[in-house]
């Protein structure tokens, strides 16, 4: 369902159909009793909001235990603008507990399942945001991507999933992760609707300091200009090992589409993109430590302070975040923690932001000569629920080829480029900082030559 | 590098998180795994670079110095908040007690 075609939707049998669809991928952690009522303008339709953006019409959990019930007394700015554009946030979806994770097994909540193929995991963290497109009932969804958590559910699930450039969207009301990386997102069918929430949720506001004071280009009007002449870079770096030979195979032959459709073909070099993924995780469970000190069972959320046994605030403290953090949230805090601390934090934090300049500086190089970079969005399709959970550092690989992106700043999509043994395969299309415009023009370029999208 | 437990417990004191024995050491062997794949920064020469600052080139942005009112009510402000009592948020013993 696109968002066209959702326009003429009947609210109930919308609700009937998101609850159905819940029942067999588990997408839901909250949803309206009964039909709400659309606005008017380009966005009259209904969706569906990751978890982890506050409403106030409905509970934020975070798929935490810590944040079950919890009912925010504002809404993020990105609702305020859904609404404004006519559109009915009608519940929210299931994701890894905080955003962390790559799989939506880490929910408090119980794993989301993947449509496509209901025994492998839709991806994460933005899972539930993704599958509940795949499965064909809501027009779009927000999600949120830290290291890759919109695109690679969007790729594990054959949908389209667009990290914007930092600080393009407001992130005010998204719970913070790491603050540094996180950017809110569109999940659509397709690459017109994708422009067409991306130009509706972006914009300056004076809530996020870090948000940009830049004007918002008509993307669906520029993204249907003629792709002739743009040159498409191919970064070597990311089609070598660790990637799957068969998702690698589409990829080229969505490099070949391209080039035949009038683009130009150049390869590159991202020397530095290899240390990505290491840099991603040292910058980002520091902010996470930092982040999730607020759940300390004292302002929100759940709480051993009614516990007489306990006499101190300290005890307090670490009996709550002991009894309901999940597993991946404990690691990471602790490991933020770690590279933080006096004596260790010259090697892993102050290092690792100074390596984030290297990535940087690689991205800025490659924008000179070419347009955007075509990439895999992941190493593999979608793996098995359970495949990964015990091994943290398996399932951190996932992330490989996201990560990237949001160390440099820069926006990228994914979209559907074809099927291995019938699992879907992202293409990934990066641009330099505020060159949406661009990478959505590849996209839709790409998408209106094939016909990957209707599969 | 592998991290020994005495440094888990060290860690999950200042990350104010009790761990168990068994939590103590799944921790020790995961975050050493983790560890050892990020140590692969050391490799890289890094004098003279600078940190990454805002990503985006943002400098200070400032507020207008004035002040806003809060359209939410006190009741609002503390409702999802675990223990309050008349009006304000409840918790333990902060200082601790004499034994």
């Amino acid at each position: 369902m696109n968002i066209e075609e959702a326009k003429k939707v009947d609210l109930k049998k919308f609700l009937i159909d998101v609850q159905s669809a819940h029942e067999k991928f588990n997408i839901l952690l909250s949803i309206a009793e009964r039909p709400g009522k659309l606005g008017k303008g380009d966005l009259a339709v209904p969706c569906l909001i990751k978890d982890n953006i506050v409403t106030i019409e409905y509970p934020t959990t975070c798929a935490s235990k810590i944040l079950a019930g919890f009912e925010s007394p504002y809404e993020a700015t990105v609702i305020t603008k859904l609404k404004q554009a006519g559109a009915w946030v009608a519940g929210k979806l299931n994701l890894d507990e905080f955003a962390m994770g790559s799989s939506t097994e880490n929910s408090a909540f119980g794993a989301t399942k993947n449509p496509v193929d209901p025994t492998r995991v839709p991806g994460g963290s933005s899972g539930g945001s993704a599958a509940a497109v795949a499965a064909g009932v809501t027009p779009f969804s927000l999600g949120s991507d830290t290291g890759g958590s919109i695109r690679q559910p969007a790729a594990f699930c054959g949908v389209v999933g667009m990290k914007p450039t930092y600080g393009r969207v407001s992130r005010y009301g998204l719970v913070a992760m790491a603050s540094s990386l996180d950017q809110i997102g569109p999940i659509t069918n397709t690459v017109e609707d994708c422009a067409l929430v991306l130009k509706v949720i972006s914009g300056h506001d004076p809530l996020d300091a870090t948000s940009l004071d830049v004007p918002v280009p008509d993307y669906v009007a520029e993204m249907k200009q003629d792709i002739k002449g743009l040159t498409v870079g191919v970064p070597k770096e990311f089609f070598g090992d660790g990637v799957d030979k068969g998702v690698i195979e589409k990829v080229r032959e969505a490099i070949k589409q391209l080039e035949k459709s009038g683009a130009k073909i150049k390869e590159v070099s991202l020397p530095n993109s290899r240390y990505a993924l290491a840099t991603y995780y040292i910058i980002q469970p520091a902010e996470v430590s930092a982040n999730l000190a607020r759940f300390d069972g004292v302002k929100y959320g759940a709480s051993e302070g009614t516990d007489e046994n306990i006499e101190t605030i300290e005890e307090m403290y670490r009996k709550t975040r002991a009894k309901y953090l999940g597993d991946e949230v404990k690691r990471r805090i602790m490991l933020g923690t770690y590279a933080t601390s006096a004596g260790f934090r010259d090697a892993y934090y102050d290092r690792a932001r100074k390596v984030a300049t290297l990535i940087k500086q690689d991205f800025d190089h490659a924008f000179k000569e070419v347009d955007v970079l075509i990439t895999p969005t992941t190493p593999t399709t979608a793996f098995k629920l359970g495949e990964n959970s015990t091994d943290p550092l398996k399932m951190y690989m996932s992330d490989l080829l996201t990560v990237p992106a949001n160390i440099a700043g820069i926006p990228a999509i994914s979209i559907p480029c074809g099927q291995v043994d019938n699992l879907p395969v992202g293409l990934q299309i990066m641009g330099p900082q505020l060159g949406e415009s661009k990478v959505l023009q590849i996209a839709y370029a790409y998408e209106q030559s094939t016909d990957w999208r209707q599969l | 590098m592998k991290l020994p437990k005495s440094e888990v417990e060290h860690i999950a004191l200042l990350a104010r998180i009790e761990l168990t024995e068994a939590e103590k050491q799944h921790y020790a062997d995961q975050l050493s795994a983790i560890l050892g794949y990020v140590d692969e920064l050391k490799k890289l020469n890094i004098k003279d670079v600078a940190d990454v600052g805002q990503i985006t080139g943002l400098t200070n942005q400032l507020a207008k110095d004035e002040i806003k009112g809060c359209e939410l009510s006190r009741d609002e402000l503390l409702k999802n908040a675990p223990m309050t009592e008349r009006g304000y948020i409840k918790v333990k013993s902060v200082l601790g007690r004499e034994t």
